[in-house]
């Protein structure tokens, strides 16, 4: 279904800018429509305010994550270890990587939804091909949170492959922990660790709690 | 013979040179993780439930007055002379205008909040972290940031109200509120993370570096995967 609407969106795309042979959606733009719309979203769903936690994980699924690319999120964050793994174990540490993200974000989210976005204006060529898209949280009384998209041009648009929160960069805060399972237990070790901690969480959020 | 030698180490498990206290860090880290479960986490919920978010806001505005000042003395000190400046323009303006503090009037003014201590001042002056130390009850530190928690401390101007259970009292609200705007970070820590300890770590020096830098350090390289085609 998301698949669908992208290749429509695509080929919308393809149509109305011919001239530019398609050029994608400026990475700037992107990260601003994106949390506006969702931010938007949420703020209309009842069900969601409420704490319905997997609707909202839906619509991050839905909205968020065709801009994300995860294959690139994963081997950063496993680093050397992501050499020695094969490709049935790649695949799996991507997605048990991608459901615990999108979790996390969600989460975070349902918590920052009501502030206040500060979009800052991109400081890149445009022959850049590597961005970071600076976004501020807003909050009363406390110095605003920085949030940067480092954001890869790739063949389907740009995609971000690393988000800083606070300076802290997620990628790099689970590299730690993911070569310490690897060490102690092997690729397949972490693959378990991750699943079973995706598994937790989905079992302690299905009932509605706040 | 060797695999039983190599599994020995291991299950020490391997130091991060950033953290050779690893095993006593991770007992004052268990040992506060309780406190917290138990006392601070309660009452900050139960705040956080009572207390409605405007006024809270208000209660953060008017401690941030008072951390203002000596957030402009931290700049000062690292030669940030148009930040401090500004960061003491801001006590003036909300100190004034919004009423001991508890209306941020110089935000809206364009008067931006800083954060800055003396273990940032310290980073500034080029102190490297040392060590990183988990302190009881005051949580994840470094070396120098511990050191520089006490001077902030010892310049607290809250330790100056007299009569102590005032004083006590006050600082006993501060202690809660800042819990409280923490309780969705932590439950984020808590669902994102596999080894919470080592997350917390990681987090916490690279958001140092970060403050220290003010929010912009020279990039570290996050090396590329060796086959090269993914970054």
């Amino acid at each position: 279904m998301a698949r669908l609407a992208r290749t429509l969106l695509l080929l919308l795309a393809a149509v109305c800018g011919a001239p530019a042979a398609a050029q994608p959606t400026p990475p700037d733009v992107l990260v601003k429509n994106v949390t506006l719309e969702v931010v938007d979203l949420i703020a209309k769903d009842k069900e969601i305010k409420a704490g319905n936690r997997a609707k909202l994980i839906d619509l991050i699924e839905a909205k968020v994550l065709p801009h994300f690319n995860f294959g690139s999120m994963t081997a950063l964050a496993m680093g050397q270890g992501w050499n020695k793994a094969n490709l049935e174990q790649k695949k799996r540490l991507t997605d048990e990587f991608k459901t615990l993200l999108v979790r996390t974000y969600a989460s975070a989210l349902a918590a920052y939804s009501e502030q206040k976005f500060d979009f800052r204006p991109l400081r890149a060529k445009p022959s850049d091909t590597d961005v970071t898209v600076q976004v501020r949280v807003l909050q009363p009384g406390a110095q605003p949170v920085p949030i940067d998209y480092s954001m890869e041009k790739t063949a389907a648009g740009w995609k971000v492959y690393d988000v800083m929160v606070g300076g802290v960069s997620l990628v790099a805060n689970y590299r730690t922990e993911f070569n310490n399972a690897v060490r102690e237990s092997g690729i397949d070790g972490l693959i378990q660790n991750l699943s079973k901690k995706n598994r937790s969480l989905e079992a302690g959020s299905t009932p509605a709690k706040k | 013979m060797i695999a039983a030698l190599v599994a020995g180490c291991a299950g020490t498990s391997e130091r991060d040179p950033r953290d050779p206290f690893e095993a006593l860090n991770r007992r004052i880290y268990r040992f506060n993780d309780v406190v917290d479960e138990n006392v601070a986490k309660p009452v900050a919920t139960g705040y956080k439930h009572v207390v409605p978010g405007e006024m809270r806001d208000r209660v953060r505005n008017f401690f941030g007055n008072i951390g203002d000042v000596f957030i402009g003395v931290n700049n000062f000190l690292q030669g940030k002379v148009g930040d401090g400046a500004s960061d003491w323009a801001r006590v003036l303006w909300n100190t004034s205008f919004g009423l001991l503090g508890i209306h941020d009037v110089a935000s809206q003014m364009g008067f931006e909040k800083h954060d800055e201590d003396f273990g940032q001042t310290f980073g500034w002056w080029g102190a490297s972290s040392g060590p990183y130390v988990v302190l009881p009850l005051l949580g994840s530190s470094t070396v120098r940031d511990g050191i520089g928690k006490g001077v902030d401390l010892y310049t607290d101007p809250l330790t100056e109200v007299r009569p102590y259970h005032v004083q006590y009292a006050i600082i006993g609200l501060r202690l809660t509120q800042t819990r409280a705007d923490l309780l969705d970070a932590s439950r984020i820590l808590e669902e994102a993370a596999l080894d919470k300890y080592v997350f917390q770590r990681d987090a916490y020096l690279q958001r140092r570096r970060s403050l220290i830098y003010d929010g912009s350090p020279p990039r570290e390289r996050l090396e590329d995967s060796e086959d090269g085609k993914t970054r």
